[in-house]
């Protein structure tokens, strides 16, 4: 299951129905764009949202952004054509949303392959994410987050979960701590990432930030988004410090001196690297990049 | 095929495209409106043409009110107009896709 | 005959369409009709003038709707002529346009014309645009709603200009004029495109104490104006002054000390029109003073750094600002070839409009000649005039801020939109364009239905 580890900060949620969006979504850096056949389209519009979806990932030139689609959910009678649309398409990441057992993803991962076979795409090339919505979701969330080789990611989805909890979302988010916990703990344990929830009010920067210095604290890879606009403020969380970078640099550093004299054990300023601490190093100089704190050869830039 | 009822998809927002599909019965009629009709009204009738021939439609008579789309959601609003008119919603030609 | 209207009062204007009225009314024919620009409000009656044959010949800035639909197709009997706001003043000061009546409106003035532009119901701020003609003309008729007290300051127009004043109602509605409460731009891609505007600037060597900037109007300029504030602060820079069209932000950071002058030839907004009578550091200034190439010394010469939009730039790097991509007349000049002269002068547009290229191997109608134009910021990346290899290396490395070739650019926009028919023109010319300096520079003919 281990996946190369990409940097998923922001996933931008793209209404599937709407071309100028559509089109648009490449153009904002998102680490991952979100393309939205279920709830962002009204029933009648199913089946044009999954054509334009289609095409569009045929045309349009979405950079490095990885690509995720939202399809509709297992007892919907769109399913079916969702998931055989979008492996056809080459889609990156198939998204579930209300996944409560893992016999979901299970049944998820039958039609992807078969539907790999179908249209001729390499088999296991089409990976899957799970969106958590319920208290039995997150209840299962471990095995949920372990039912696929194909699972990149976990989710959490708040406004349904919240419901099923008989509360609602608070500004201070005690109402979700222990989801969020469940969630993250399940998607360590499997290596795969953990998504923290929208927020919807766009007019309170403030609380926004306050969330997303929250999930960042707690250890989510990243974070669901309604709009662009929010990217900006997602990736200034999770800029590193500069003397984070310094120190990232420097075990890095120390990988190379080490790799040079031929010798399997690291050090920097006499004490031994181990393996979480090159870990976080390439996460940092990752981040740092992303971030444009250091320029290609990993030099840190001073604004 | 022939069409079994009067379709429509795509909507009047800037960047789609709003297609009408009715039956017709001397070949393929186009009524355009389009905001960039000047410089492509060709491709958008190309690009509708040859969906519907892959669905093997003859007669048909397509309203088309253009608000500036790319030839992509020309052609993804023409898939479903079509399958729609043509009652195959449910079990699309992935062919064509 | 040659009359002159001013437009400070933009969509709101009353004056205009009452005193055509009445030329119209009166049967007078022949005139050639000269204002600083044409708003939508205007476009009918000017439509009803020509058609009767009350105006033969019209120069202006620009012209929109109905009445550029109109001049395209080949209403007007002479070609139009536009020139930019430095233009219009060289060609009144050198008499190639000959003023014989100048009709003012004006937010007040007391009995004698003593007048300005900043006070009463109908205020715009700064009288730039009609000082020349208050300057010049033959004849000098001022429009008002609103008499004061003798004398009237401060005296934007003085009395020793005018020879008539004519009292009406209501000289414009002042919730047309400008707009309201200034409301930065929320589209995402244009926040996109005025972030890169600002990390061309702040990046570029003319970022540094007592540098000058204009910015204009519109979502993406206002939003350049706010990230710019922003880098002010955090680099302790300020700017000596902001010039040309005012809005609201640029008055705020006056305000705020970031900007030591605001040199004001219109206001955009209220916010702006309103501060400028409290604001000894909010200058009037007048077009001449602003753009005038053949004067003895404008504004824009000292201007580092100009933000302007773009209808099409090609490859060349001209700029259109003036014919639609379907060959219809739909813009207008302003101080574009003005401002251009800049020492860095950015333009600022999106890589594609709906299905229509903004990048074109060639535009429909050139403007705004390439050699004055240094950097393109579209949403997808830049491209630089290389000429201005001084510029490359400042802002090749500059991370966030993607450097392409022009052509690459346009490519681009090709394969996103494809590749349009090429436009169809009849041999006669409905408008020519004037260079800053009065030659000319492109155009415009017939099109073809």
């Amino acid at each position: 299951m281990a996946m190369e580890e990409k940097l998923r900060r922001t996933m931008m949620f793209v209404p599937g129905n709407n071309p100028a969006m559509v089109k648009d979504a490449g153009i904002f850096g998102a680490d991952s764009i979100m393309f939205d056949l279920e709830d962002a389209v009204s029933l009648s519009e199913k089946d044009a949202a999954r054509y334009l979806v289609y095409e569009a990932l045929q045309t349009v030139d979405y950079g490095r952004s990885e690509l995720v689609v939202r399809i509709n959910g297992l007892d919907t009678p769109f399913y079916r054509n969702d998931i055989k649309a979008m492996v056809k398409a080459g889609i990156d990441v198939i998204r579930l949303p209300k996944v409560e057992t893992a016999d979901m993803i299970r049944d998820l991962e039958g039609l992807v392959a078969e539907a790999e076979i179908e249209f001729g795409r390499e088999i296991g090339t089409t990976h899957l994410m799970a969106a958590i919505e319920s208290a039995r979701g997150v209840v299962n969330a471990n095995e949920i987050a372990r039912s696929s080789e194909r699972m990149i990611g976990i989710a959490l989805s708040a406004e349904d979960y919240t419901t099923d909890m008989k509360t609602h979302r608070y500004p201070d988010g005690q109402e979700l701590l222990y989801a969020r916990n469940v969630i993250l703990h399940a998607a360590r344990a499997a290596g795969i990432a953990a998504f923290d929830t929208v927020f919807t009010d766009l007019n309170d920067e403030a609380g926004f930030k306050r969330e997303t210095k929250l999930i960042h604290q707690l250890g989510f890879d990243g974070k669901s988004l309604i709009n662009p606009r929010q990217i900006d403020m997602v990736n200034q969380v999770y800029q590193p410090l500069k003397k984070e970078i310094v120190t990232a640099q420097n075990v890095i550093a120390a990988i190379e001196n080490a790799k040079q004299k031929g010798s399997g054990v690291i050090s920097m300023n006499g004490q031994m690297v181990d393996r979480p601490v090159v870990l976080r190093a390439e996460r940092v100089m990752r981040l740092a990049k992303a971030n444009n704190l250091v320029d290609e050869e990993g030099n840190y830039i001073e604004k | 095929m022939e069409i079994k009822k009067t379709a429509i998809a795509g909507t009047l927002e800037s960047s789609d495209v709003q297609i009408m599909l009715t039956q017709g019965t001397d070949g393929i009629v186009f009524d355009l409106v389009s905001d960039v009709v000047k410089q492509f009204d060709e491709a958008i009738k190309k690009t509708i043409n040859q969906v519907l021939s892959e669905y093997d439609v003859q007669n048909v008579i397509v309203k088309v009110v253009d608000k500036g789309a790319l030839d992509m959601v020309i052609k993804a609003r023409t898939v479903a107009v079509v399958q729609r008119a043509l009652d195959i919603v449910d079990e699309p030609k992935w062919e064509v896709l | 005959m040659t009359i002159s209207f001013h437009h400070h009062f933009r969509e709101g204007d009353y004056v205009f369409n009452i005193i055509m009225r009445s030329i119209i009314d009166h049967g007078y024919k022949n005139l050639t009709l000269a204002p600083s620009s044409l708003t939508n409000v205007m476009n009918d009656i000017v439509v009803e003038a020509i058609k009767k044959g009350v105006v033969t010949g019209i120069t202006s800035s620009g012209m929109r709707g109905s009445l550029g639909d109109a001049v395209s197709h080949g209403i007007l009997k002479n070609p139009v002529i536009f020139r930019s706001h430095g233009n219009r003043a060289r060609a009144i000061e050198s008499g190639d346009i000959k003023i014989d009546v100048a009709f003012l409106g004006v937010p007040n003035t007391d009995d004698m014309g003593n007048a300005n532009g900043m006070d009463g119901v109908a205020a715009f701020g700064s009288l730039g645009y009609a000082l020349i003609d208050a300057q010049y003309a033959n004849t000098l008729v001022l429009i008002t709603d609103n008499i004061k007290p003798y004398p009237n300051t401060p005296a934007s127009i003085k009395q020793t200009q005018v020879d008539y004043i004519v009292q009406i109602n209501e000289v414009g509605n002042p919730d047309k004029i400008g707009s309201g409460a200034t409301r930065f731009t929320k589209d995402p891609k244009e926040l996109k495109i005025a972030k890169m505007v600002n990390d061309v600037i702040v990046n570029s060597d003319y970022f540094k104490n007592d540098f000058s900037f204009q910015t204009g109007s519109g979502g993406a300029a206002l939003a350049v104006t706010r990230f710019l504030r922003t880098t002010m602060i955090d680099k302790n820079i300020k700017a000596a002054f902001a010039l040309g069209g005012i809005t609201k932000p640029t008055v705020d950071l006056l305000n705020e000390g970031l900007v030591a002058k605001v040199m004001d030839v219109q206001d955009f907004d209220k916010g702006a029109a309103e501060s400028m009578k409290d604001n000894p550091y909010q200058q009037e200034i007048d077009a001449s003073w602003y753009a005038d190439p053949a004067n003895k010394g404008a504004m824009v010469d000292k201007l580092d750094v100009a933000i302007l939009s773009a209808l099409e730039i090609d490859t060349k790097f001209n700029v259109n600002v003036m014919s639609g991509s379907d060959g219809i007349i739909r813009g207008a000049i302003g101080g574009h070839q003005d401002a251009a002269t800049a020492k860095l002068t950015i333009i600022s547009a999106p890589l594609v409009r709906g299905r229509i290229a903004t990048i074109v191997p060639e535009v429909t109608t050139v403007i705004t000649p390439g050699d004055s134009i240094d950097v393109i910021v579209t949403e997808v990346g830049i491209a630089i005039n290389p000429k201005r290899q001084d510029l490359m290396a400042q802002l090749k490395n500059v991370p966030g801020l993607p450097l392409y070739t022009i052509e690459a650019l346009q490519e681009k926009a090709e394969k996103i939109v494809g590749t349009p028919k090429p436009l169809q023109f009849t041999d006669r010319v409905v408008a020519v364009a004037e260079y800053r300096d009065g030659t000319l520079i492109d155009v415009i003919k017939q099109v073809k239905e």
